[in-house]
């Protein structure tokens, strides 16, 4: 507890590959979450090894976008039954990773937000190098257990990290 | 051919049973004669084949039980001649546990396991859904004399969970198919019968497969219809409305008008009630999150019978981590996850069943309600 400040938090956790149980790795953390709620909490973490190297893949899933005649669209992934299809599985790791910038702007210490599906996802054809994808999700917020619909702008390319550069919450309708 | 064991409880039902039996001219077999039936005195009826449904039915609508004392009067008959015995199936065919049913399916399946198991398994009427839908749950239960406790399970109380209702079809599976086999189950059967419920929100299990996958509460119209569902896990009477819910329908937690609302609350609010003193365990079948949750939800106060709670809690989380190594957080709701009244699991607890659970299945959030269905399999076997 920090006065006048807000509430710190000191993590010890292990990071798990979703495509990989078995590999897994050490991280330390510090949240700092503001007094009043209305910002984003800050973030350090460090972790002890390397993530693991996807180059290969991430290139294979790269020119097979860009090389797409008509902008990928697509909607509920997973579909009602639980199921992916192997084409859609990076697009719903980049939702999964975007989100995960989204949850954190939105966080607070009653809060506790997961991806819960991907209502929407619409590639926005870009002249430079980047893949642009605008993405409808839903997340799930575990203490109202409310599903929120959030629109996302996520861009990427296999040598850049992913960025959100366009978020905001929608209305739920009736 | 039948026959049904019935044991009217009221004057009604006495009424009911004797004008059955007499307009379908049906073969009373104990007693002698119609005017000897009597409340608490057993009945065994003879039923035709063709007139079994019918005779069940109304005893369900008048909320009478039966049991199925002979389930085919022809086979008896010639097995009591020397020949020799067809095997026969005891779980249905093709039934594929590995997948996500839709209700349609479920109630055909709830029938199917009573016709092809009707020495150990009877399906009852529990009550109806605000959309007027049957609900009905199955009974497990080994034929013997002493009068055995009961474990309680229900699953799907929120739609959107499926994982639940898989499970708990899971479960009745694997029991009948192991109960012979399996010392553990068999010995388990003797000292306990087994009521399970393999879909409470029936109305909203519906509309999550039809129309909405991420819905929770049931079908309620509220504000003249402009807002629906009340979240039937606030709904129960226990410290109803007083924290982690919401007054206003348009929340996932709304608890509804007033404790018990809903019929579908009420229907198994009224035979746990009903069944209390005979109840051991209370289990209410959830995802996600991975947890075993204790009683209370609305208060940090522990309840009475906390260790015991607690240590058979934990035993269970080891035993299904030994499975696939998959961790479950065992402890009180209020403390390990966040506050709310109104739940079954609290409800049941206060009623005075000891051992009261609500299990969080997989997973942690990954895939969350939408969870594959290669994943249904080792759910259920780690469960189990």
């Amino acid at each position: 507890d920090i006065d006048g400040v807000g509430q710190k938090y000191h993590l010890e956790l292990v990071l798990e590959d979703v495509l990989d149980k078995d590999s897994t790795v050490n991280c330390t953390a510090e949240v700092l979450y503001h007094l009043g709620n209305n910002i984003p909490p800050d973030v350090q973490f460090a972790i002890a090894g390397e993530l693991k190297n996807a180059e290969a893949a991430d290139n294979i899933f790269y020119n097979r976008i860009k090389s797409l005649e008509k902008e990928l669209v697509a909607e509920n992934i997973p579909d009602s039954r639980g199921n992916v299809s192997p084409e859609m599985e990076p697009v719903h790791l980049l939702a999964w990773v975007a989100s995960g910038y989204v949850i954190w702007q939105n966080s607070t210490e009653n809060t506790k937000f997961q991806l819960a599906q991907i209502k929407r996802v619409k590639q926005v054809k870009r002249r430079d190098e980047y893949l642009e994808f605008d993405y409808t999700i839903l997340l799930h917020e575990m203490v109202s257990q409310e599903i929120i619909p959030w629109q996302m702008t996520v861009l990427w390319h296999p040598q850049h990290s992913v960025q959100v550069t366009q978020d905001s919450r929608q209305p739920k309708h009736a | 051919d039948q026959v049904l064991h019935v044991v009217p409880e009221t004057f009604q039902q006495v009424q009911h049973l004797q004008q059955l039996c007499s307009t379908l001219l049906l073969d009373l077999w104990k007693p002698q004669l119609f005017e000897d039936i009597w409340a608490g005195e057993d009945l065994h009826i003879r039923v035709p084949a063709p007139l079994v449904q019918e005779v069940k039915d109304s005893l369900d609508q008048h909320m009478i039980s039966y049991k199925v004392l002979i389930p085919d009067v022809q086979k008896l008959v010639d097995q009591s001649m020397p020949r020799e015995r067809s095997s026969h199936r005891q779980v249905p065919d093709g039934y594929v546990y590995t997948q996500y049913h839709p209700m349609e399916a479920i109630y055909q399946w709830m029938t199917q396991i009573q016709k092809n198991n009707s020495e150990l398994v009877t399906q009852h009427y529990l009550g109806k859904t605000i959309e007027n839908r049957t609900m009905y749950y199955l009974q497990i239960s080994q034929p013997s004399d002493k009068t055995k406790k009961i474990i309680w399970m229900d699953c799907g109380i929120h739609a959107r969970e499926w994982i639940s209702p898989a499970f708990c079809q899971w479960f009745v599976k694997e029991i009948l198919h192991n109960y012979k086999s399996d010392p553990k189950i068999s010995r388990f059967l003797q000292n306990l019968d087994l009521y399970i419920l393999p879909v409470l929100n029936i109305d909203g299990y519906i509309y999550s497969w039809e129309k909405d996958r991420l819905w929770r509460k049931n079908r309620s119209p509220y504000m003249n219809g402009t807002c629906y569902g009340t979240d039937l896990n606030r709904n129960f009477n226990s410290s109803w409305g007083s924290i982690g819910v919401s007054y206003n329908c348009s929340s996932e937690i709304f608890c509804g008008s007033g404790p018990e609302s809903e019929p579908e609350t009420r229907a198994v609010a009224q035979l746990i009630e009903r069944k209390k003193s005979d109840i051991l365990c209370y289990l209410t079948i959830h995802s996600y999150g991975q947890y075993i949750l204790t009683p209370y939800g609305s208060t940090t106060k522990p309840p009475s019978n906390s260790e015991e709670l607690m240590h058979v809690a934990k035993q269970a989380a080891a035993a299904l981590m030994g499975k696939y190594g998959t961790s479950y957080e065992v402890g009180s709701t209020s403390l390990i996850l966040y506050s709310n009244s109104g739940s079954s699991r609290d409800w049941a607890h206060t009623i005075g069943i000891p051992f009261s659970y609500t299990f969080e299945l997989r997973d942690k959030g990954t895939y969350g309600f939408i969870l594959p269905p290669d994943q249904i399999q080792p759910t259920c076997e780690e469960t189990m």
